[in-house]
C-alpha cells in the first residue's frame, strides 16, 4: 500500500507516466503484437498431454459394413429426394438393437440464407439410444451425423449405423450412446439440443423427444463424405468462440497417432521443423487460422452447438486429397471406437485440462496465462492513455496535493456534453442492431433487391450514416465544445471501450485480441487538433467493420483460397448476413456485440475527432 | 426543491416500473450479485407458501426472513413491486432531508467558527458555500435512486431495498434529533440484519454532540442519556423480538435468521468475501475464522468511534460502507445505500487520492461479475477462483475507497485547525500521511 498512500512516491510516478506516455504506449502496442507472433514459436508453447487419468489405455475392431451401409443410405436418400430417409434410418436403427425416436421440428429464418439456400426449414432428426448394459442410465455419450443434401456426408452416415451395430455387441459400455442424425445441420442439432434440455432460447418450433438418456458428457460429429480418406481434420471451434477440453484433442491425436491416421487442425499438417522459417510460418498460419475461427463466434461443426450446454464436442471430417497414402473406414471405426470407449470410462466430465488455448498444431498448444499477455499489454495503452487525461483533467485534484491551485468544479457542464454523444451513439447502434431485419420487406419494396441483399445493404446504409453523426450531435448541443469536454468524453470512451474488450476477451480472447489490435492505435490517438481528412481515414480503414473485411480477405489468403477484391466485397457481404442470422438462429452474440457496443464506442471516438 | 425531487421519483419510479414489466426482471432476481440466500423473493414466496399452509416458514432451510418481513407480505404480497418502488422513494426522500439537515448544521457550525476567527487565514478556500452545497441532498437522492445498483435491487425484489429504507429512516431521526424514533428503527434495523448495532456509537455521539453533553466518562448526564437510549434501543429491540414470538408463536426464527447471518451456512456465491474463503476451509477451523471474519464488522467501531467522535454523521457513512464490505451475505443494495453517501462529501474531491483507481476497479469489477458467472456456470470454462479473483478486486475497491474517503475527512479537518499551507520543521512543503 506504500505506493498508493506515498504521495511523494504517487508523483513520481504518475509524473513518470505522464512524460513518458507515448513511448510506454507505443512500446506496449509493439510488445503486445510480438509476442502475439511469438505464441507460434515452438519453444514458447507446450506440449499437449493427456491429463485425465481415467482415459488410460485401452484398445479395440468394425468397418467393412459401414461402406455398403453409406451406399444403401445414399439410395435412400436419393428416393426421398434429398431429404431425409427417415422411415428407412428408423428401420436401420431399429434392426441394430437401438430404440429409435424421431423428433421434428420447424423454423422461419428471419430473411433467406442464400449461402445455403433455405427460408422456411422443415426437418426431422432420427436418433437411436444404445442402452448402457453396466450402469444406471444417467449418463450419455453422443455421436451425431448431419444428414446433408447432395452426395456428401453418407459415408457418415453409414459409419455410424455401422458402429451402432458393432457398439451393441459389445458389453463394457457405462454410459448410454445417442446415435443421432440430424437434418439441416446446426439446425437440426439445436432443436435436438434444445429439445433434449427443455429449454427454447431462439423461438425455434420443435416436437418433444420421446425418448432420453441421462446427462450428456461428451459428443463428436461425423463428417464424412468419401469412401477413404488421406486425413481426419479436427473442428474444435464452437459458438461464440468457445472450445470444448483440450483433453478431448488430446485424445484424438492420441488415437490418430497409435492409428497412424493423419491428423490436421484447420487442414494444416504438422510439421517437424519449427527452427526453421517456413516451420515458424507454417504454425504461425494454423494459429491465425484458429484465431480467425474463433473469432467470429459461429459454430464450425455440428459440435458448436453442444458447448453450449457444457458438453465437450468436437467434429471430425474426413479430408480426402491427392495422396498416396488412404485410410479406409475400418480404420476411422476403430479411431471413433477408441475415442468413445476412452470417454465411455470417464468417471467426470473432463475438466482437468485446459479451457482457454491456442493451437499452433495438434501438439501444442497455447494456455491462456500466456497468450492474455499479448491483449494485456494492448489493453494497458487505454489505461496508461486514461490516467494521462485524467492527471490533465484533474490537474487541480492533482496539485490540491500540494495545496496550490484552487479547486474547481470538474465536469459541472460537461455531463450533457459527454451524455449526448454516448446516448446518440448508441441509438445508432440500436438501430444498426434491429431496423436491417425489421425494414426488409419495406426495403424489398423499394429497391430492386432480394431480401438478403436487403438486410445486408441496409445494414451497411446505417452503418455508413452513422458516419454523419458528429454533426448531428454538435447542433444538438447548445454551445461550443469545449476543451475540456472532449477531454471527458475520450477518458469516457476510453474507460468503456477497455472494460468492453475486457470483456469480451475473456469470452472470446480472438474475438477481443483483433478488435484490440485494431481499435486500440486509433482510439489511443485520437484528438479533436490532428488533420481531419487523413485521421479520418484512418479512422474508417481501422473501424470495426473494415475489421471484418480484413477478416475475410486473410481468412482467404490463409486457406489458400485468395480473392479479387470483388469477391472479397462479396464474401463480405455474406459474412454479415451470416452473422446476422447466426445470432438469430443460435443465438451467437458476435453481431450483437459489434452493432451495439463497438460500433458506438468507435462513433463516439469519431465524434472527438470532429469535435468542434 | 421539491419539483426537482419529484421529477427524480417520477424517473426511478419509471425506470422500475419499464424493468418490472420486462423480461430482464427474472433474469436480474437470478443474479448472485443482486440476491443473497437472506433477501431473495423467491424465498420469501416460499416462506408465504408454508405459511399459508400452516407450516412453520423456518422449518426448513430456505426462508431467512424475519417475522415482521413475512406478515408484511402476507398483505401486500399482490403489490410487491409498488411496495418496493414506494421503500427506494422513502429511502431516497429520507436521504435527502437527512443530507438537507447535516448540511444546515454544518453550515452554522461553520458561520460560528467562522466568526469567533477559529480558521486559519489560509483555510478559507476550504470553506463550504451555500451554493455548492445547495445541489447536494438532491444529488444524494439521484446517487441513490439512479444508481444501477440499487435499480437492479429492487427490480429483483431483494427486501435489501426495505433495509435499506429502515436505515435511512433512522439516519433521519437521529439527525433531526429524535432520540426516541432513533432508538426504534435502529432497534428495527438490527432485528432486520444484526450489523446495524454498530451505528448505535455514531447515534449515541450524535445525541450527546446535540445535546452538548461532553464525552467523559466520569460525567452523570453522559452516563444518564447513554443508558437512556441504550434502554430505548434495547427496550424496543426487545419489544420487536417479543412480538415476533407472539406472531409465530416459536422461537425458531432466532436460529433461522440470526443463525444464519452468523455462522454462514450457505455458501452460494456472492460478491462478499465469506463463501469462497468457508468452501475451502477445513471443517474444524471454521468456527475460529467464523468469529474473525464476524469480528472485522463489528471491531472497526471502537477505533472508528474514538477517532470521528466529532465527526458522528461521518462515522454513520463509515459504519455503514464496513457493514456492506464484511457482512456475511452482501448484495449491491447494500453497496448503493453507501455510495448514496459520496455526493455530501464532494468537498472532499480534493483531498482523494485513488479516487482514478477506485473508480475503475469499481466499473471494470460490475462489468466482469456476469462474465466470469457465465463462464463458470454456463460455459463451464472458467471456475470459482476466476469470479473470486473478482470479488477480492471489488472488495479491495470498496475498502480503498473508503478509506480514501476516511484520509481525506481527517486530512480536511486537520488543515481547517492547522492551515492548508503546512511547513516542516525545515521549512520544507509538509504532505500528510495516513500511517
Amino acid at each position: 500500500m506504500g505506493l498508493l498512500s506515498d504521495p511523494s512516491r504517487r508523483k513520481v510516478l504518475t509524473g513518470l507516466l505522464t512524460r513518458l506516455n507515448t513511448p510506454i504506449c507505443i512500446v506496449c502496442y509493439l510488445a503486445g503484437i510480438v509476442w502475439f507472433m511469438g505464441l507460434a514459436f515452438e519453444p514458447f508453447t507446450l506440449r499437449t498431454y493427456m491429463s485425465e487419468n481415467a482415459m488410460g489405455s485401452t484398445m479395440v475392431s468394425s468397418g467393412e459394413r459401414a461402406l455398403s451401409l453409406a451406399k444403401e443410405f445414399d439410395a435412400h436418400k436419393r428416393q426421398a429426394y434429398d431429404g431425409m430417409p427417415v422411415e428407412w434410418l428408423v428401420k436401420a436403427m431399429q434392426s441394430r438393437g437401438l430404440e429409435v425416436f424421431t423428433q421434428s421440428f420447424s423454423r422461419k429464418l428471419p430473411f433467406p440464407d442464400e449461402n445455403k439456400e433455405r427460408y422456411m426449414v422443415r426437418g426431422t432428426n432420427v436418433y437411436g439410444i444404445l442402452r448402457a448394459p453396466r450402469a444406471p442410465r444417467t449418463e450419455a455419450l453422443v455421436i451425431s451425423a448431419p444428414c446433408s443434401p447432395g452426395d456428401s456426408n453418407n459415408q457418415a452416415v453409414g459409419l455410424l449405423l455401422a458402429l451402432a451395430q458393432y457398439f451393441r455387441n459389445q458389453v463394457y459400455w457405462a454410459k448410454d450412446i445417442i446415435f443421432l442424425v440430424n437434418e439441416h445441420d446446426l439446425m437440426g442439432t439445436q432443436a435436438w439440443l434444445e429439445a433434449y434440455h427443455h429449454t427454447n432460447i431462439t423461438g425455434m418450433e420443435y416436437s418433444p423427444l420421446q425418448g432420453r438418456a441421462g446427462s450428456i458428457q461428451a459428443a463428436l460429429s461425423l463428417e464424412l463424405s468419401s469412401d477413404v480418406i488421406t486425413s481426419l481434420d479436427l473442428i474444435l471451434e464452437g459458438l461464440n468462440g468457445q472450445l470444448p477440453n483440450l483433453d478431448l484433442a488430446n485424445l484424438f491425436y492420441a488415437f490418430c497417432q497409435k492409428l497412424g491416421v493423419l491428423c490436421t487442425i484447420q487442414g494444416k499438417l504438422q510439421r517437424n521443423d519449427w527452427d526453421t522459417a517456413e516451420g515458424y510460418t507454417h504454425a504461425a498460419q494454423t494459429m491465425m487460422l484458429m484465431v480467425l475461427k474463433q473469432a467470429c463466434g459461429r459454430s464450425w461443426g455440428d459440435h458448436g452447438l453442444f458447448l453450449r450446454y457444457h458438453i465437450e464436442a468436437a467434429s471430425v471430417r474426413g479430408i480426402n486429397s491427392f495422396r498416396h497414402y488412404k485410410t479406409d473406414a475400418a480404420t476411422i471405426g476403430r479411431l471413433l471406437e477408441g475415442m468413445v470407449r476412452k470417454l465411455n470410462n470417464l468417471l467426470e466430465r473432463l475438466h482437468q485440462s485446459y479451457f482457454f488455448y491456442l493451437l499452433p498444431s495438434l501438439s501444442r498448444f497455447v494456455s491462456i496465462g500466456c497468450y492474455m499477455l499479448a491483449f494485456g499489454l494492448l489493453v494497458v495503452i487505454l489505461l496508461l492513455r486514461a490516467l494521462d487525461l485524467w492527471v490533465h483533467l484533474g490537474a487541480p485534484a492533482l496539485a490540491a496535493v500540494e495545496g496550490v491551485t484552487e479547486a474547481q468544479q470538474p465536469s459541472g457542464p460537461g455531463v450533457l456534453t459527454v451524455l449526448t454523444p454516448v446516448v446518440i451513439s448508441h441509438l445508432t447502434g440500436v438501430a444498426l442492431y434491429l431496423l436491417p431485419v425489421h425494414l426488409q420487406e419495406m426495403a424489398v419494396e423499394h429497391f430492386p433487391v432480394s431480401e438478403t441483399e436487403a438486410v445486408v445493404l441496409t445494414a451497411v446504409a446505417i452503418y455508413t450514416a452513422g458516419l454523419a453523426l458528429p454533426h448531428n450531435t454538435q447542433r444538438l448541443l447548445s454551445g461550443e465544445g469545449t476543451e475540456q469536454g472532449w477531454k471527458v468524453l475520450k477518458l469516457t470512451a476510453l474507460l468503456y471501450l477497455a472494460v468492453l474488450l475486457g470483456c469480451t476477451a475473456l469470452i472470446n480472447f480472438s474475438l477481443g485480441f483483433i478488435l484490440a489490435v485494431t481499435l486500440v492505435p486509433i482510439t489511443a490517438s485520437m484528438t479533436p487538433h490532428m488533420p481531419k481528412a487523413l485521421s479520418a481515414l484512418v479512422m474508417v480503414l481501422l473501424s470495426p467493420a473494415f475489421t471484418v473485411l480484413y477478416c475475410v480477405f486473410i481468412y482467404q489468403e490463409l486457406i489458400e483460397a485468395p480473392v479479387s477484391v470483388s469477391e472479397g466485397w462479396m464474401l463480405f457481404l455474406s459474412v454479415i448476413s451470416q452473422g446476422i442470422l447466426d445470432h438469430a438462429l443460435y443465438g451467437s452474440l458476435v453481431y450483437p456485440l459489434l452493432a451495439l457496443f463497438i460500433y458506438p464506442c468507435w462513433l463516439m471516438f469519431w465524434n472527438i475527432l470532429f469535435w468542434s | 426543491m421539491a419539483a426537482p425531487l419529484t421529477l427524480l421519483l417520477i424517473v426511478a419510479v419509471t425506470i422500475r416500473a419499464v424493468l418490472f414489466r420486462s423480461s430482464w426482471a427474472e433474469l436480474i432476481s437470478e443474479r448472485v450479485e443482486v440476491v443473497s440466500p437472506l433477501n431473495a423473493w423467491k424465498r420469501v414466496v416460499e416462506g408465504l407458501a408454508l405459511l399459508d399452509l400452516g407450516v412453520s416458514p423456518y422449518s426448513g432451510d430456505v426462508f431467512h426472513e424475519t417475522p415482521f418481513m413475512i406478515y408484511l407480505f402476507h398483505f401486500v404480497v399482490d403489490y410487491a413491486e409498488i411496495v418496493f418502488m414506494i421503500a427506494d422513494g422513502i429511502t431516497a426522500v429520507a436521504l435527502y432531508l437527512s443530507i438537507q439537515t447535516y448540511n444546515k448544521n454544518v453550515f452554522r457550525k461553520q458561520k460560528y467558527a467562522l466568526e469567533s476567527d477559529r480558521y486559519p487565514a489560509d483555510c478559507l478556500e476550504l470553506l463550504r458555500s451555500p451554493k455548492e452545497m445547495f445541489y447536494i441532498p438532491l444529488k444524494v437522492a439521484m446517487f441513490y435512486l439512479l444508481n444501477p445498483f440499487t435499480i437492479l435491487s429492487c427490480v429483483a425484489k431483494s427486501t435489501c431495498g426495505l433495509n435499506n429504507a429502515i436505515i435511512a429512516l433512522f439516519i433521519l431521526c437521529t439527525l433531526k434529533g429524535s432520540a426516541l424514533l432513533s432508538g426504534i428503527l435502529l432497534a428495527l434495523a438490527t432485528y432486520q440484519s444484526i450489523y446495524p448495532l454498530t451505528l448505535f456509537a455514531p447515534a449515541l455521539l450524535f445525541f450527546l454532540q446535540r445535546l452538548y453533553i461532553p464525552v467523559n466518562l466520569r460525567r452523570s448526564s453522559f452516563w444518564f442519556f447513554t443508558l437512556q437510549y441504550a434502554f430505548i434501543y434495547v427496550g424496543s429491540l426487545v419489544v420487536i423480538t417479543g412480538l415476533s414470538f407472539f406472531l409465530l408463536g416459536s422461537w425458531d426464527f432466532i436460529p433461522s435468521v440470526y443463525g444464519f447471518i452468523f455462522s454462514v451456512p450457505d455458501l452460494t456465491p456472492n460478491i462478499g468475501l465469506f463463501w469462497y474463503f468457508f468452501a475451502e476451509m477445513f471443517e474444524h477451523f471454521r468456527l475460529f475464522f467464523i468469529c474473525v471474519f464476524q469480528i472485522n464488522v463489528f471491531f472497526y467501531t471502537i477505533p472508528l468511534s474514538i477517532k470521528l467522535k466529532e465527526h458522528p454523521v461521518f462515522l454513520i457513512f463509515m459504519q455503514i460502507a464496513i457493514i456492506s464490505i464484511f457482512k456475511s451475505y452482501p448484495t449491491v443494495g447494500d453497496v448503493a445505500l453507501y455510495m448514496a453517501f459520496l455526493p455530501a462529501w464532494s468537498h472532499l474531491y480534493r483531498f482523494l487520492r485513488n479516487i482514478f483507481l477506485v473508480s475503475c476497479v469499481l466499473l471494470a469489477c460490475s462489468a466482469l461479475f456476469p462474465v466470469l458467472w457465465h463462464l463458470w456456470i454456463y460455459a463451464g470454462s472458467a471456475n470459482s477462483n476466476f469470479y473470486y479473483a473478482i470479488t477480492l478486486l471489488f472488495n479491495f475497491g470498496q475498502i480503498l475507497l473508503v478509506s480514501d474517503y476516511f484520509y481525506a475527512y481527517l486530512r480536511r479537518e486537520h488543515h481547517l485547525t492547522h492551515g492548508l499551507y503546512l511547513k516542516k520543521k525545515d521549512g520544507t512543503e509538509a504532505t500528510l500521511v495516513l500511517k
